[in-house]
């Protein structure tokens, strides 16, 4: 028994010429909520899909438990316990909340010769398994399609928690979401911390990722810049590094340029953006 | 955040309700289910047809077994054509491959001397091989199926053609119902079942006789067997098995179904599969009702298979419809065919009847789908 479920040393991954991840070192608890942070093209994405055996690593080590690790598929590492849900879900609008919930692992029980699809009991599990994540359903039969985004987004996660994840990696589970749900999908997220699974949370919000994170990798242009646990680091610490500290004050002084040649209309503009983030940051 | 539960109020039993979800009457529910449409077509149908052609004999035994069994008919097709659109596919062969699988039980019963099940297998597997074909092209090359099964219409009909009169110099083959006599298979299509109870009835003075004593109605054809066999497994399969939540979810969502390790592809080919083998039930029923094949056989058929399936809920779209909402839709066409024949009107007007409620079918299936899926 290793102290980490999952750790990554000196991970690299190409394609073709192209480097999209190099020596990635990476430690991940059960029990904790790691955030992976990084702009667009940091290289996020293929650090997860290697992670959920969608890509095997070019080069490094993938340790399982303390115990070196090759996926062939992403179905070796969901039996391996690491199930991950992407943007889209992998939900479907027209069927109800159980079948949803039991989509490709179905609950059936025999009757006779038949096996049957246990309707029943699997209406109960799913409204437990959701009702364990904070989430009321009042009829699991309903069809999800109308259900609110934040709502799909627990369901997904509860599916992943109740077929025996012990490594749950979210995409940016945040994405699509307004304020109130996002907020109702990170005490999700906080559950299943609670419940002993290891969370890997890719955002690129770290006003979402703060609040629950208690561990932050970065990612930057394929390359780590680093782990820190939450105590270490702040939130404008990390807000400066993701953006890399020498772009934001480019921005800074470009938005100073157009403040002064135009300063009518663009000042306008200016104080809207530092209001917006001013406002995000009392809201946490 | 206030709309949060805590787990302590979960515990307890009245959970008081998210406000953001409003109270459903059950009118809505019901609207929900896929049904609702032909269920409540067909009821319009009959009350129309009771008051138009209520004396015309329309609904005397004879009358009942007439309509019913040309629903039987398109009923057995739209089952499959509805289960396969569930999966998000159409098979436009459906029509074709019932004059083939009709050629393929007729020549070699009548031509190559086999006996007649085993001419009936034979049709059955080759039919089913097709299918198999049609569905693999569709899943491995993820072309549209509407334009795959689109060249199996015309491939199918034109070999049915060529090959009838390559062995038999003739398009239509007739002679089958004398080889067919004593053949258990055979009977399985073409025979009557219940004929002795009708007779009992008939000699009772229950039901009306002819003059010489025979029954007007002598049994009930075994396509109509067929039919309600097919609609009660393949309805129970659909929604109380693993397989028939595949269906739902192969056609709901392709991609999502497989990230989740359901054989989407399995399920579309056996479907494929499944549309061939209810053709050649229907053709098999055909030939041994009539004791004839023809190379014209099930012309247009896909066509009215799929608009029963739609009037019975199905989303051309996947994902969604009813078994028995399909046998509905094929009620309907069965009961409008046959009382427009009753009632004397010009039967040109069947057709703008099909153009009218397929459309109707539609937006209403339409208005459901956002319904259900919350659209705005």
């Amino acid at each position: 028994m290793s102290d980490y479920i999952l750790e990554l040393k000196k991970v690299s991954r190409y394609f073709g010429s192209v480097i999209a991840l190099k020596d990635i070192d990476m430690k991940v608890k059960l029990g904790e909520v790691h955030c992976l942070l990084g702009d667009n093209g940091a290289g996020k994405s293929t650090l997860i899909k290697t992670l959920a055996g969608v890509h095997k690593a070019s080069e490094g080590e993938f340790l399982l438990d303390g115990q070196t690790t090759e996926f062939e598929s992403p179905k070796d590492a969901l039996d391996a316990g690491i199930a991950t849900v992407y943007q889209d879900l992998a939900l479907v609008p027209l069927m109800s909340v159980t079948r949803n919930f039991f989509m490709g692992r179905e609950l059936t029980k025999k009757i006779g010769p038949f096996n049957i699809f246990d309707t029943k009991r699997a209406n109960e599990i799913a409204r437990a398994g959701l009702a364990e994540m904070g989430i009321d359903v009042r009829d699991p039969e309903h069809p999800i399609g109308t259900m609110s985004g934040g709502e799909r987004q627990c369901l997904a996660i509860a599916r992943a928690i109740h077929f025996g994840a012990k490594v749950l990696i979210l995409d940016e589970p945040t994405a699509a979401l307004g304020v109130k749900q996002s907020a109702n999908v990170l005490k999700v997220v906080a559950r299943a911390r609670a419940r002993g699974l290891a969370v890997i949370l890719i955002t690129h919000n770290v006003h979402h990722a703060y609040p629950i994170a208690d561990h932050f990798t970065l990612l930057n242009r394929g390359k780590s810049l680093g782990s820190w646990l939450k105590a270490d680091v702040s939130r404008e610490e990390i807000l400066e590094m993701m953006a890399g500290g020498q772009e934001l004050e480019d921005l800074e002084s470009e938005l100073a340029e157009f403040t002064r040649t135009d300063a009518a209309a663009n000042a306008g503009e200016g104080s809207t953006f530092e209001a917006a983030a001013a406002a995000q940051n009392a809201h946490h | 955040m206030s709309t949060m539960t805590t787990p302590v109020q979960h515990a307890q039993k009245n959970i008081p309700p998210d406000e953001r979800l409003r109270s459903e009457s059950s009118l809505k529910k019901l609207l929900t289910r896929p049904e609702l449409g032909s269920v409540s077509g067909a009821i319009l149908m009959f009350i129309f047809f009771a008051i138009v052609a209520g004396d015309s004999g329309m609904f005397n035994a004879d009358g009942i077994m007439n309509w019913t069994t040309v629903s039987a008919q398109l009923g057995i097709l739209a089952i499959g054509a509805c289960l396969l659109m569930i999966a998000g596919e159409f098979d436009l062969s459906i029509g074709s491959m019932i004059g083939f699988a009709g050629m393929m039980i007729s020549i070699p019963a009548l031509y190559w001397g086999w006996p007649v099940w085993t001419a009936i297998l034979f049709a059955f597997a080759g039919a089913m091989l097709i299918g198999f074909i049609n569905g693999y092209i569709v899943v491995k090359t993820g072309l549209p199926s509407f334009i795959v099964s689109l060249a199996f219409l015309f491939i199918l009909r034109g070999l049915t053609i060529a090959l009838s009169i390559l062995f038999t110099n003739k398009t239509i083959v007739s002679g089958v119902s004398e080889v067919a006599e004593g053949d258990i298979l055979a009977a399985a299509f073409g025979g009557q079942i219940g004929t002795s109870l009708f007779s009992w009835l008939g000699t009772n003075g229950w039901m009306e006789v002819y003059a010489d004593g025979t029954p007007i109605v002598t049994g009930i054809p075994m396509v109509i067997i067929w039919w309600l066999l097919l609609m009660v497994i393949c309805s129970f399969v659909l929604l109380r098995t693993r397989f028939g939540n595949w269906i739902f979810a192969s056609g709901g969502d392709d991609k999502a179904a497989k990230n989740l390790g359901v054989p989407t592809d399995r399920v579309k080919i056996m479907l494929f599969m499944f549309t061939a083998f209810c053709a050649t039930v229907f053709a098999a029923c055909q030939v041994f009702e009539f004791g004839s094949a023809a190379a014209d056989r099930g012309l247009l058929k896909e066509f009215e298979a799929i608009i029963a399936a739609v009037i019975g809920g199905a989303l051309l779209t996947g994902g969604y419809g009813s078994v028995i909402g399909a046998c509905f839709g094929a009620l309907i066409f069965g009961v409008v065919q046959m009382g427009i024949f009753f009632t004397g009107i010009d039967s040109d007007w069947f057709r703008v009847f099909l153009g009218v409620m397929l459309l109707i079918a539609v937006l209403f299936n339409n208005f459901i789908r956002k319904k259900v899926t919350g659209a705005r």
